[in-house]
């Protein structure tokens, strides 16, 4: 039983080392975060500070050397490959830097891709992603393919892939990394609408001006979290 | 992910690029084509030959007499005597000269058959006009002549020739009878010749005896143990010498001809085959391209929620695709080169519905396994190596 202060990712005491050469990297060391059902977190820090390595833990692309990590209410550092693609297709919205679409395909089908995989009916489907295209105002772009739009545009595709399956978590890493400024004032307008609407947001970022939008900022440094004000968690 | 959603993908990604495409599936046409194309060629020509050796009757024998010493035939007589023989149902011995026909001013040098009655039936002639040679004729050495078709017409044009007179090597030849067109075997034209009774061929050519007996048996399914009792009495006639003659089997020819040909098409499989699986492995050439190409497509899909299998699934039915496609492409080239070539060059073809089955599940088998490596390599990408992948 979970109640609604129950956090939705648990992460205990994480770390991953890579091994270069005969030197380990400590990418993530004893790293520790919770996040509660409506939160929105941004987590800010340097190039090569971790941000990466730590999202790919959340997004359960990529498994911790140690620690434990529960995810709305399951441990998942242990799973195997085939039970962390149903987790990412299940619990998980993804939203990267770079969009990330498949261009041979039209927006709406970058948009049914997730349900492709979970198996939704193709009229459900469809209907599904027509709706979170049109909650990202992009009702009547469907049947544009991601080289006929703009960055912002596409951007909004993607986040509209992240929400078709309706997953507890958003997870952004440097959503305006590769827009305008103008372009990302819009996408961050509308991830603050997403989060006003109930969905819970993981950011990540390394500028200022885009963390303190979120409710709470948590800033990495060398693989280790610090909330505001600087003290580790 | 269902079947037919990874077809879809699989065709939107092959028509994405479709000279690659074209050039990926060339080996396969090209197999496909080959195997088509030479089956039914091959089978046709085949059963041009089978059929017109049937048409020879597969109950008939040919004895061929070459005699011993200066005793080159065999009499009329002994001939004969072959009738006897367990399983024989007639025999119409045969001398055979060539020689010049006349008949008002046109001449023509034809072959001349001395034989006796039963020559109609053993080798069937049917009769277009008058009667053929009788028994009555050979006994009382008449100068009668039954004509074939193309030598009458040669002759006497579209008139009717029965009733009329022709001059063989000197002598005057009533005609009794015309044949009908028989048309062309493997040895020639079947209608240039002229029918006389033996015995008057021999005295009109002052030859004796017969060099060519035509055998019918009774039953086609016992011809050979005919043939060894008709060999046994034919070595007793020439006194143990069992190279006097040859006793030709229709039968056998037939088997000798389908083991050749069924020799051919072992080797036409086997060219077919080696050409499928050079277009196999151009097959899983370009996959492996094509993994490498959609490294980060795949890591896309993988962090979205797709599976190992999904994954497996859609590079194995882009494959299946690509080779399935190419057989059908080929089926349908095979079929038109089939069509193309029976119309030049006069043959019938004959299409194996079963070798374009083969054919065409060969290739989507090729397509399986040649797919199966690059498939796998893609579904065993790490997301996060695929997605960071540029
Ligand atoms: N696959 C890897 N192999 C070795 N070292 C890595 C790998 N991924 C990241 N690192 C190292 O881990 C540290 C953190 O990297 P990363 O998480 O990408 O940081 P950020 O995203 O904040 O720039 C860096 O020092 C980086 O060099
Ligand atoms: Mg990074």
């Amino acid at each position: 039983m979970r109640t609604d202060t129950e956090p939705l990712i648990r992460i205990s005491e994480v770390s991953k080392q890579y091994r270069m050469g005969g030197e380990t990297v400590h990418a993530l060391a004893d790293a520790s975060l919770h996040v509660l059902p409506g939160d929105f977190v941004a987590i800010i820090g340097p190039s090569g500070s971790g941000k990466s390595t730590l999202m790919n833990v959340i997004g359960c692309l990529d498994t911790p050397t140690s620690g434990s990590y529960w995810l709305d209410g399951e441990e998942v550092s242990l799973l195997k490959e085939n039970r962390l693609a149903t987790i990412r297709n299940r619990k998980i919205g993804f939203i990267f830097q770079s969009f990330h679409l498949l261009a041979k395909l039209s927006a709406l089908e970058n948009v049914e891709l997730p349900l492709i995989y979970r198996g939704v009916s193709t009229k459900l489907r469809k209907e599904l992603a027509q709706e979170a295209l049109d909650k990202v105002g992009l009702g009547d772009r469907v049947h544009h393919r991601p080289v006929e739009l703009s960055g912002g545009q596409q951007q909004r595709v993607a986040i509209a892939r992240a929400l078709a399956g309706n997953p507890p978590i958003l997870l952004a890493d440097e959503p305006t990394g590769a827009l305008d400024s103008k372009t990302s004032v819009e996408v961050m307008e509308l991830i603050q609408d997403l989060n006003n609407q109930g969905h819970t947001i993981v950011l990540i970022t390394h500028d200022l001006d885009v963390a303190e939008q979120a409710k709470r900022v948590v800033r990495i440094q060398d693989g280790r979290l610090y909330a505001e004000g600087g003290v580790q968690v | 992910m269902n079947v037919w959603q990874g077809m879809k993908m699989a065709i939107s990604s092959i028509l994405a690029n479709k000279l690659r495409t074209l050039l990926t599936m060339l080996g396969i046409i090209i197999g496909v084509t080959a195997v088509i194309a030479l089956v039914s060629i091959g089978q046709g020509t085949t059963k041009a030959v089978t059929d017109q050796v049937q048409e020879l009757g597969t109950d008939m024998l040919t004895v061929n007499i070459f005699g011993r010493g200066s005793d080159t035939s065999l009499s009329y007589e002994d001939a004969m005597k072959l009738a006897q023989t367990d399983g024989v149902a007639s025999v119409a011995p045969a001398s055979t000269q060539n020689s010049t026909v006349k008949h008002a001013s046109t001449d023509e040098q034809v072959s001349i058959v001395g034989t006796n009655a039963a020559y109609a039936d053993i080798r069937d002639y049917e009769l277009l006009q008058g009667r053929f040679l009788s028994d009555v004729d050979l006994d009382y050495r008449l100068k009668v002549a039954v004509l074939g078709s193309v030598i009458a017409e040669e002759l006497f044009g579209e008139a009717n020739p029965v009733g009329d007179w022709i001059t063989i090597n000197g002598s005057r030849f009533k005609v009794v009878g015309l044949l009908q067109e028989k048309g062309s075997s493997m040895g020639g034209s079947n209608d240039e010749l002229v029918l006389v009774p033996l015995s008057t061929a021999e005295r009109v050519f002052r030859s004796v005896g017969v060099s060519t007996i035509y055998v019918q048996v009774e039953e086609s399914d016992k011809i050979e143990q005919t043939v060894s009792t008709l060999e046994a009495q034919l070595t007793k006639l020439f006194r143990g010498n069992a190279n006097a003659f040859t006793i030709f089997n229709q039968q056998e020819l037939l088997e000798t001809f389908s083991s050749i040909s069924n020799t051919m098409a072992m080797a036409l499989g086997g060219i077919a085959g080696i050409s499928l699986l050079v277009g196999g492995i151009g097959i899983m050439n370009i996959m492996l391209v094509s993994v490498t190409e959609r490294t980060r497509e795949i890591g896309i899909r993988k962090a979205i929620g797709a599976k190992k299998r999904d994954i497996l699934y859609q590079f194995l039915i882009e494959a299946v695709v690509l080779s399935g496609m190419g057989g059908l492409l080929g089926l349908g080239i095979g079929v038109g080169i089939s069509q193309a070539a029976s119309a030049l060059l006069h043959i019938d073809v004959v299409y194996s519905v079963s070798v374009m089955v083969f054919a065409f599940g060969f290739s989507v088998i090729i397509g399986i396994v040649f797919g199966l490596f690059p498939a796998n390599k893609a579904a065993s990408l790490k997301p996060i190596d695929a997605l960071r992948y540029e």
